[in-house]
């Protein structure tokens, strides 16, 4: 090991944005971001009636473009009630548990390297924390906090089920996901979301990390409760899953989390993955374009998260955590490995 | 050796295939899966967008029915009505929902061809099961089915249809299937 590498640290986080710059930031990235969920929801039932040779919702706006806002309105305008058998306040707070949560992670996404505005270095991302990853990790542990706390506080045994499920498979698949990721961080020797997107300067990790990517992927959508690994919500069997006791504003939180998370882990596999703002071929386009190229990938993963969902049927829950602990594993694990030992090798 | 009998069949299995294979094959069950689905992404929807285009109906599909007139020359006095109020349809009708009440024709008053005219006539169309037996049992074919099928009402009340309903010319809201289609 030579002694540059064992003296980096894993990030370093170069500079201090004006406290104005910071508090601008969260506002256009609460804004922008936010925006973007009703667009994904439009977006997934709109593909999703396409994948079935259908039109989807085409009656609300033109081509149906204000089918979300009736639908988040109708949702808002509901009551809000809850079973007598639930616990009152937790039933409040778990929904916001899981927004909270998304929203956060959704912070760290790297739109674009940092650019000269006003004369202030202002990066275009929420945060370049220096633990990238683990802060990802974390917030992702604490929103299972909101599946599972909204489930058990129903006093419902349809939703207490749906949420035990949700914690068997979210930490199952936690251990896959996180691994994946640990072969990228060998190879870009950084934590930081912005230190992994420029080390991908050359190749994108796509390339030499294709195991690594497909395994976070699939533990991907395990991790979002998405199709084919939707078993917390499992409609035919489970009425609802977690949030079957859920109605009205809620119900939308939960809604909003989950769609916020998929573009979420599609922005984290653009970053990690497709080279964030990079392009390939040597293409160097001005700053201002970056924050587009990262939003064209994240929605090519989001489009695969809505086609995966059109296709495959949901998996029974002993295949689920089989697959998880049997072969998605020592599959991350082999990555790491190898991953762990090239690297050595080559520097 | 132990033998299963002759009267059993014996199934021999495959080997399952192992971990590799096995997710292998998962993998590429998957992808073909996924490209199933994207053919019909590319395809265009063959959704019929319900009030506006109408799937065409048969000629012979039993909708709602018509009364009929003889054709007259003049259209400013309209031919004579086909029924002559026998009460055969109501007789022939499962679900009982026609009633007729006759009347004598009078030569001042002449309604109808025979010798008496159906005073009232009516459908009582939210118990019609459409079967079509009123229109078998007619002797002079002044009832048949139509085509019409969109015939929901705000109240029971206005789904008794009346003589005047049933003879006026139906607003064709529904098209015809052309030969072959």
């Amino acid at each position: 090991m030579t002694p540059a590498l064992a003296l980096t640290p894993l990030a370093t986080v170069g500079y201090y944005e004006a406290w104005w710059v910071q508090i601008l930031k969260a506002i256009v990235i609460f804004a922008v971001g936010l925006q973007l969920v009703p667009v994904v929801l439009l977006a997934e039932r709109k593909l999703l009636g396409r994948f079935q040779s259908r039109y989807g919702p085409n009656r609300v706006g033109p081509y149906g473009a204000l089918q979300p806002l009736a639908d988040i309105l109708k949702l808002l305008t509901k009551e809000q009630f809850r079973p007598t058998t639930s616990i009152g306040f937790l039933f409040a707070f778990a929904p916001m548990i899981s927004i909270m949560t998304a929203v956060a992670a959704f912070a760290i996404i790297p739109f674009g390297n940092v650019q000269h505005i006003f004369g202030e270095r202002v990066g275009l991302y929420g945060v370049d924390v220096s633990i990238g990853p683990l802060y990802l990790f974390a917030f992702s542990a604490i929103a299972f906090y909101g599946i599972m706390l909204g489930g058990w506080s129903s006093g419902s045994k349809y939703s207490f089920l749906g949420a035990m499920r949700g914690a068997a498979q979210l930490i199952s698949y936690e251990v896959s996901q996180g691994l994946a990721l640990v072969g990228v961080i060998f190879t870009a020797q950084t934590l930081s979301l912005t230190g992994i997107v420029t080390a991908q300067k050359g190749m994108w990790y796509i390339v030499p990390q294709f195991f690594g990517f497909l395994i976070f992927l699939t533990a991907s959508f395990a991790e979002t409760n998405r199709a084919p690994f939707d078993l917390t919500e499992a409609d035919a069997e489970l009425v609802g899953g977690y949030n079957t006791e859920y109605g009205g504003g809620r119900f939308a939180s939960y809604y909003f989390a989950e769609y916020l998370n998929v573009l979420v882990v599609s922005g984290i596999v653009t970053t990690v993955f497709l080279g964030g703002w990079l392009l390939p071929f040597g293409i160097h386009p001005p700053g201002w374009v970056d924050p587009f190229v990262v939003l064209f990938k994240m929605s090519l993963f989001t489009f695969l998260f809505i086609w995966v969902r059109a296709t495959l049927p949901r998996l029974r829950y002993d295949q689920l955590m089989s697959f998880g602990w049997k072969v998605l594993l020592p599959l991350a694990t082999l990555n790491t490995l190898v991953t762990a030992v090239l690297v050595v090798v080559t520097h | 050796m132990w033998s299963p009998g002759d009267d059993v069949i014996e199934v021999t299995r495959t080997p399952a295939p192992g971990a590799a294979r096995g997710t292998w094959r998962t993998f590429r069950e998957t992808v073909r899966g996924l490209l199933t689905t994207f053919g019909r992404f590319t395809e265009k929807p063959i959704t019929v967008q319900y009030p506006e285009e109408k799937t065409p109906v048969y000629p012979r599909f039993r909708g709602r029915h018509k009364l009929h007139r003889f054709e007259s020359p003049d259209p400013a006095q309209p031919g004579l009505e086909k029924c002559v109020g026998c009460s055969l349809c109501a007789a022939a009708c499962p679900s009982d929902c026609i009633r007729v009440v006759a009347a004598e024709n009078t030569p001042e008053n002449r309604v109808s061809a025979g010798e008496r005219y159906a005073a009232v006539y009516e459908i009582n169309l939210s118990r019609c099961i459409f079967c079509g037996y009123c229109e078998v049992a007619c002797p002079f074919d002044a009832i048949t089915m139509g085509h019409d099928y969109e015939l929901s009402d705000y109240d029971r009340t206005d789904l008794i249809f009346t003589k005047e309903m049933l003879l006026a010319e139906p607003l064709e809201r529904t098209p015809l299937r052309n030969e072959g289609e």
